[in-house]
């Protein structure tokens, strides 16, 4: 049995590494954008306009995945577009799973009045479409990094709220619940310290997945131009002015892409990886 | 004698892993009940999928034959192998809460197999079905075919399961605990009727259990198995009247019985286990060495 | 206290739970009826065991008799305390002084806690002193190495298991303990072990003991008395000598004629 539980780990151990060597050089370059950019992600020079990459013939040394229409270097933007692309996952996804999480688990386990409200109200928010409730969310309050995370938390906290509601749901039925009550422990310790262990590795693979998931939205938000000001560089920013010049310059489109693609590839891969790797408990 | 169901040297392991059928050599003739005893992690069930080819993804057939019929189903294509376990064998399932689809009314769980595998004619597998069902005592067929499981009780559901296994006239069936799940009232309804189908039908039956009391009452033969080897395989009758091998005997008194209050409760000593693991180990290691 | 009287006394119980299978679409589920009316004691330092088919309210009577289910009516008493309807908060108190050993140890022990907080952990609850060297003792009693304090449960075997689930009620010195199919997931061998480990400690420790059992084979070694329940109600209620030997109840003659012995020359057509 050993090796067979052995095989499954190895696996694991690959994917864990690879979306953390992303994610962890992401958060570097993040940290550190105004050493590790090599221009200026604002500095315009129409003179410059569309250099392709460093490959390319005509590239020019300093703009390594090469400039926009305004001439301004790919690479860098990209750079500083992480560094706001992290600040929304890392404020956005936390705060989501901790009100989410904490409702879903008193849903769960103290059942009974407590659920049907909390239940009720998970239904109605879910009848709302999300993108037009974040829309009008972000028209009400404004844009800005603010908005975007209060935008992200008061839709998304029902994904976590329905999860674990389900997973306390199911962990209050084993016998080790009734354990702790014959043993004498009150219902809160009950669930603070016996079910929230059970459920944590469930909420902990969501949250990475609601990390990639607040980076698609801060995406699609500047890419509709509702999050920070137009010239500020963001991933969906980027990818909406490289869309009106695709077949000139298809380099402004896709180096964007690329990083939004692998970072929410990575974060959904790395909370199942950390769930498989950690977790005591054979599934 | 030619058996019906000859098992050769087969040997099951997890994936890269350690081997959880070591060798395991048996037959069983036309007709006969042989009950493969052993407890959990002893690799009993294995037997039984391993002949009927539903084993996990995660573990695979290492070496040696299972012939049926005298043919060697693991050499056949997969497609033949298919065809030819579905004409010949079927399962009776331990658990007959989860062995019936809840979404389809139970007719056509019984009768969907005998026309789409052996291809007959729906009126004649809806006859057959009937007949069956009546013939396990469930009464009024043709409204239990036209229920949904969860409209039956967990008795009525095995004998539907047993109806099932019965359908195509199979040569051979392996039951799988079939009983476990039941209350002991239920159990002996159940068992009696087991035996009843297996005597009308001529059926040879691998009877998979844990417990001995069952075998004793169910089985003409048995094969007991520690650690996915055979360590004893003889007759019922001898079997409880003399064991053969040290942890047979260990088990047997290990087995409680309510008419003998105070001999019952004799766990199996750790000397006899020690004993039998040792015994298994050196098989583990000839086999290994034999490998190279 | 007032050691003539029992130490668990039963009036009456009855109780009903919501019968969801038959709920209409509009109101409450009506109440299907589990006990009915059920009256018998457990003296001091008695083994009663208690035997039913599926559906014969055993479980529901058990966990009745620790409160892990209140009743609709009738009275139990808890060494003359009445704690058919006592809150929650009140039964505290009480709780290290009657424990219960679960079904499947697997479900009952929490799988991201190791051993020793398994055991440990209920004993700091109540106060006690010393817990290192009480959960050590704990594992001595049910023969365990003291090294498993650092093991999770998924780590042990069936057996294993089960006694880390008896350890745990035994450590806070209960007066009564509760055993609900303790046995039943056990292969054979463990089982006798399980089961000679649990008559040895209730005699050392003077437990009364109610042992809940499917099964009327492991019920005989033992218990003194059997109470044999059936759709709720009871249907004897005797020693066990004479329930194995003249049983009144036509369900009881039917249980026994049930159990396959193992051995081929018992009559069982």
């Amino acid at each position: 049995m050993l090796d067979g539980r052995g095989a499954i780990r190895r696996r694991a151990g690959a994917r864990l590494w690879l979306s953390g060597g992303w994610l962890l050089l992401l958060v570097t370059v993040a940290l550190f954008a105004p050493l590790v950019a090599p221009q200026d992600p604002l500095a315009q020079d129409l003179m410059s306009g569309r250099l392709p990459p460093f490959w390319s013939a005509q590239a020019e040394p300093g703009f390594w995945l090469g400039t926009d229409s305004l001439g301004r270097d790919v690479l860098s933007r990209v750079i500083w577009g992480a560094r706001v692309a992290l600040t929304v996952a890392c404020i956005a996804g936390p705060l989501t799973a901790l009100i989410g999480g904490a409702l879903g688990l008193i849903a769960g386990f103290y059942r009974g009045w407590a659920d049907r409200i909390i239940s009720r109200l998970v239904d109605i928010w879910m009848a709302f479409p999300p993108v037009l409730f974040s829309i009008l969310l972000i028209a009400v309050l404004g844009t800005g990094l603010t908005s975007i995370i209060l935008a992200i938390v008061v839709i998304d906290w029902t994904r976590f709220a329905r999860v674990v509601r389900a997973e306390a749901m199911n962990q209050g039925a084993m016998d080790y619940v009734a354990a702790a009550q014959v043993a004498g422990f009150s219902r809160l310790r009950t669930m603070t310290a016996e079910i929230l262990p059970n459920v944590l590795p469930t909420l902990v693979a969501l949250l990475s997945l609601e990390m990639g998931i607040a980076v698609i939205v801060e995406a699609i938000l500047s890419f509709v131009n509702l999050s920070l000001s137009t010239d500020a560089p963001t991933w969906g920013g980027m990818i909406a002015e490289g869309r009106t010049s695709i077949h000139q310059a298809w380099w402004v489109l896709a180096f964007p892409l690329v990083a939004l693609f692998l970072t929410v590839l990575s974060f959904s891969q790395f909370g199942e990886g950390l769930k498989d790797r950690f977790d005591p408990v054979l599934r | 004698m030619s058996a019906l169901l000859d098992i050769r040297n087969l040997s099951v392991a997890l994936k890269g892993g350690p081997r959880l059928l070591r060798s395991v050599s048996l037959s069983v003739a036309a007709g006969e009940v042989r009950g493969l005893v052993g407890e959990s992690g002893a690799g009993k069930s294995m037997i039984g999928k391993a002949l009927l080819g539903i084993l996990p993804r995660s573990v695979e057939v290492v070496e040696g034959q299972i012939l049926l019929d005298g043919d060697d189903l693991l050499g056949l294509p997969p497609a033949e192998r298919r065809r030819r376990i579905g004409q010949r064998a079927a399962l009776i399932p331990q658990d007959p809460l989860t062995a019936l689809n809840p979404a389809h009314r139970v007719g056509p769980q019984i009768t969907d197999r005998l026309v789409d595998i052996l291809g007959w004619p729906r009126a004649r597998a809806e006859a057959r079905a009937l007949d069956l069902l009546a013939e396990v005592h469930i009464p009024d067929p043709g409204r239990v075919m036209k229920s949904y499981p969860h409209e039956l009780s967990g008795g009525m559901r095995q004998r539907i399961l047993i109806a099932s296994a019965f359908a195509a006239e199979p040569a051979l069936i392996v039951a799988d605990e079939p009983t476990t799940a039941l209350d002991v009232t239920v159990q002996k309804q159940i068992l009696r009727l087991i035996a009843e189908m297996q005597a009308r039908h001529h059926t040879a039956l691998l009877f998979v259990t844990h417990d001995l009391g069952v075998v004793s009452k169910v089985c003409q033969t048995l094969s007991v198995l520690y650690a996915g080897k055979v360590v004893e395989e003889t007759t019922v009758r001898d079997f409880f009247r003399a064991p053969g091998h040290p942890y047979s005997a260990a088990l047997l008194a290990a087995t409680p019985k309510y008419t003998d209050p105070d001999g019952s409760l004799t766990p199996v000593p750790e000397a006899v286990i020690a004993a039998v693991r040792a015994e298994v180990e050196a098989a583990e290691t000839e086999w290994q060495h034999g490998r190279r | 206290m007032d050691d003539a009287r029992p130490l668990i006394e039963v009036e009456n119980l009855r109780l009903s739970l919501p019968d969801l299978a038959g709920k209409p679409l509009i109101g409450p589920a009506p109440k299907l009826e589990i006990l009915k009316g059920l009256s018998f004691a457990i003296p001091r330092g008695a083994v009663l065991g208690i035997v039913g088919g599926s559906g014969s309210g055993k479980s529901t009577l058990g966990r009745a008799l620790i409160r892990l289910l209140e009743p609709s009516g009738g009275a139990i008493r808890f060494d003359g305390q009445d704690i058919t309807h006592l809150p929650e908060a009140d039964l505290r108190p009480l709780r290290r002084r009657m424990q219960m050993i679960f079904q499947d140890p697997l479900s009952s022990l929490n799988p991201r806690r190791r051993v020793g907080g398994i055991i440990g952990g209920p004993l700091r609850l109540h106060g006690f002193d010393a817990i290192d060297r009480r959960v050590d003792e704990a594992l001595d009693h049910v023969g365990l190495p003291r090294s498993f304090r650092s093991r999770y449960p998924h780590e042990l075997s069936g057996g294993q298991r089960q006694r880390v689930g008896i350890a745990r009620a035994i450590a806070l010195r209960p007066d009564f303990i509760l055993a609900d199919e303790i046995v039943s997931g056990l292969d054979v061998s463990s089982q006798a072990q399980v089961l000679n480990l649990l008559e040895g400690l209730v005699a050392d420790l003077g437990l009364t003991l109610a042992f809940i059992s499917h099964d009327l084979s492991v019920i005989r070694r033992l218990c003194r008395n059997v109470l044999v329940l059936h759709r709720g109600e009871i249907v004897e209620h005797a020693p066990t000598a004479q329930v194995f030997a003249a049983p009144r109840a036509a369900y009881t003659r039917e249980l026994l004629d049930a159990i396959p012995l193992p051995d081929p020359d018992q009559p069982w057509g």
